[in-house]
């Protein structure tokens, strides 16, 4: 039965992946990166990781790419892509470049280089059910101080985009004002 | 059920790592093949899946929740990345019209 659910699911985060990269119509690609990041969840819930495959769907399959969207919306780039033609020579090496990559990867991950003791936590399967617990302890003992610089980092983030997004008002507004005075 | 179960194989880790490092790849080769930035942005995402599936197997095998945890700051980090990124082709959007990677090129030499 896990192999069956484990094909399904390689599929469909295949699928996903490569029509993220094949659609010509970005919202199209959006909706196939949805397709992908359901897929991952379930992969995740396969191996133990519930608290883990529902932050991927409520943050990834639902939040960012309702961002993806909304850009692509208010911008309205969805019609336009002429200058994704082209580049071939490009494309080529960028697809050699990939099968080399791939090579490398599968050829590292086939020679056992994963070694060592894990580091002490609960385990994984918890009796009670659900590995919250497990993932929590984790996370506010060892990771604290990272939790907390990502907690900075976040606010960062949020600050900065409302800058970038004021600022670029304020420099079309300076333009208009030159359009009008010249 | 049984005849599946005889002509399924077992699902080790390495069918997961497998999946992950052609996903990687996919977002790989699409970050390098599209123009267009928000496709981009997607297949760096992609990427970023990736490796987050690499760490949930990596937890599932050694039995180890830091795997786990390490996968909500890469959810972080690309939830940040994502704002601030849009934030970015927003602002060069209203100053230019086009968000493909051939449109931004000001800074070349």
């Amino acid at each position: 039965m896990e192999a069956v659910v484990f094909f399904v699911a390689a599929a469909g985060v295949l699928a996903g992946a490569l029509g993220v990269v094949l659609f010509r119509h970005p919202v199209y690609a959006a909706l196939s990166l949805v397709g992908s990041m359901l897929a991952i969840a379930v992969l995740f819930l396969q191996q133990d990781a519930d608290l883990v495959a529902i932050v991927q769907i409520v943050v990834y399959a639902s939040a960012i790419t309702v961002l993806f969207l909304f850009v692509i919306m208010l911008l309205g780039v969805d019609r336009s892509e002429a200058r994704d033609t082209g580049h071939l020579f490009q494309r080529a090496a960028a697809v050699v470049l990939g099968v080399a990559v791939l090579v490398g990867i599968v050829g590292i991950v086939g020679n056992k280089w994963v070694a060592g003791t894990p580091a002490s936590s609960a385990p994984l399967d918890d009796p009670r059910g659900g590995n919250v617990r497990a993932v929590a302890e984790v996370l506010f003992t060892d990771y604290i101080w990272a939790f907390e610089v990502v907690s900075v980092m976040l606010v960062i983030g949020v600050v900065g985009s409302v800058v970038l997004a004021r600022r670029s008002r304020q420099i079309a507004a300076a333009r208009q004002r030159e359009e009008v005075s010249v | 059920m049984g005849l599946l179960a005889e002509i399924t194989p077992d699902i080790t880790a390495n069918y997961y790592l497998g999946l992950a490092a052609l996903m990687f790849v996919v977002g790989g080769v699409g970050m390098l093949v599209r123009r267009n930035t928000l496709i981009m942005f997607m297949c760096v995402e992609l990427m970023l899946n990736a490796v987050n599936l690499t760490f949930v197997t990596f937890a599932k095998t050694m039995n180890d929740a830091h795997g786990q945890a390490i996968v909500f700051f890469t959810l972080v980090v690309a939830a940040a990345e994502v704002a601030i990124g849009l934030a970015i082709i927003v602002a060069i959007f209203r100053r230019r019209q086009g968000v493909t990677a051939d449109d931004i090129d000001q800074l070349a030499g």
